[in-house]
């Protein structure tokens, strides 16, 4: 029996073939999953924040970033085994969930695009190739990430379920 | 002034934003009913400090459907604010505001949406109001932006703009009742420079 572990908001979470993670009601935040398909062990991170730099005010979450929340998730499968050289990585989320007419309105409102190209940034910098993403547009995303296949399962309000 | 963390204001910053939160949903609920003309009913609002984790099971899990409706604040005072309904309760109160016009089940349609917007508009302005009467201090509501999806996914934006000062997030669940029962959610978002002029202007000390 295979199980689901759940993944909070500002948070990250590992397993092992056959189990899978899944992260609910994505918004502007971004989910992270990577994997090693050798050992086929990986993990998924919520991640809220692009730049834990930008940050002075004594933050002690590292998942909550997106630069310090891949390291963490990295580090993690790589004590259950994997190799960062084979890592590869999927993500999804980042949506702009209000648009303001004539693209004003707060500025927290554009942050989903910031936190897509933070991650992008981080795992290129760690060499994470990214096989698929599916980030952007205006409405929300639950998803469920087996380390087994790779398999990436995308929910969100009246749409199709896809895979990717 | 140098600079505030919320950690170390943390205490009194909660008295005062569920001070305004009580007063600001009561002044909403009035809005509201004068606009459905009819009584709307309330409880005495919850003001709830939660951690992120929970504030998805408060609202009924991470993937309920809800109604947002998201604004910028501006003027002396700068920041953002929410205000949520579940989807059902939305979709009550658009029936009554559109007198029915709204088809049951399908999608919320434009003119529905345009219906919450204005909704919104009219509860969040109340508690402004309220927010501007209480520290004496010019507030503006912009236009608001309206959604509908997944709990998650909404709430997601204010717990943006917390998760720079910590890992709560600070919401005001206020039950009202025409007909049914509904359950709406406050959220105020005041930028950190702000909520030391808000203190002030209501006499309290920062040291």
């Amino acid at each position: 029996m295979s199980e689901i572990v759940k993944v909070g908001i500002a948070d990250l979470k590992t397993c092992k073939s056959p189990d899978g993670v899944m992260t609910l009601g994505l918004g502007s935040c971004v989910g992270i999953a990577i994997r090693d398909p050798m050992t086929k062990v990986g993990g998924l991170v919520h991640i809220m924040l692009p730049d834990s730099k930008a940050i002075t005010t004594g933050q002690h979450n590292i998942a909550k970033f997106a630069d310090t929340g891949i390291e963490e998730l990295v580090k993690q499968i790589e004590r259950m085994g994997a190799r960062r050289i084979r890592m590869v990585a999927k993500i999804a989320g980042g949506a702009t969930m209000f648009s303001f007419q004539g693209g004003g309105g707060p500025s927290v409102a554009q942050v989903g695009n910031r936190n897509a190209d933070a991650a992008r940034a981080k795992l290129k910098e760690l060499k994470i190739p990214i096989l698929a993403q599916d980030t952007g547009a205006n409405y929300g995303r639950t998803v469920i990430f087996y380390p087994e296949t790779g398999a990436f399962h995308i929910r969100a309000v009246g749409k199709p379920e896809k895979i990717i | 002034m140098k600079d505030v963390s919320l950690e170390q204001v943390t205490e009194n910053y909660y008295d005062v934003l569920r001070e305004i939160g009580n007063i600001g949903a009561g002044n909403a609920m009035t809005a509201l009913s004068q606009m459905l003309q009819c009584k709307v009913d309330m409880k005495v609002p919850q003001v709830r400090l939660l951690e992120f984790a929970e504030v998805g099971e408060l609202v009924g899990g991470e993937e309920q459907l809800m109604a947002g409706v998201f604004l910028g604040v501006e003027g002396d005072i700068t920041g953002s604010m929410m205000f949520m309904v579940e989807e059902q309760s939305a979709r009550h109160l658009i029936q009554k505001i559109t007198m029915g016009m709204l088809p049951e089940g399908g999608e919320f349609e434009e003119m529905g949406l345009s219906a919450m917007q204005e909704v919104g508009n009219i509860i969040t302005g109340a508690y402004l109001n309220s927010l501007s009467t209480m520290t004496n201090l010019k507030v503006f509501p912009s236009p608001p932006a309206v959604t509908v999806d997944m709990a998650g996914a909404i709430l997601s934006v204010p717990a943006i703009q917390f998760g720079v000062y910590g890992d709560n997030i600070l919401l005001i669940q206020s039950q009202f009742y025409d007909e049914v029962k509904l359950d709406g959610y406050f959220i105020l978002i005041p930028d950190l420079e702000s909520y030391a002029k808000i203190m002030t202007a209501l006499g309290i000390s920062m040291e």
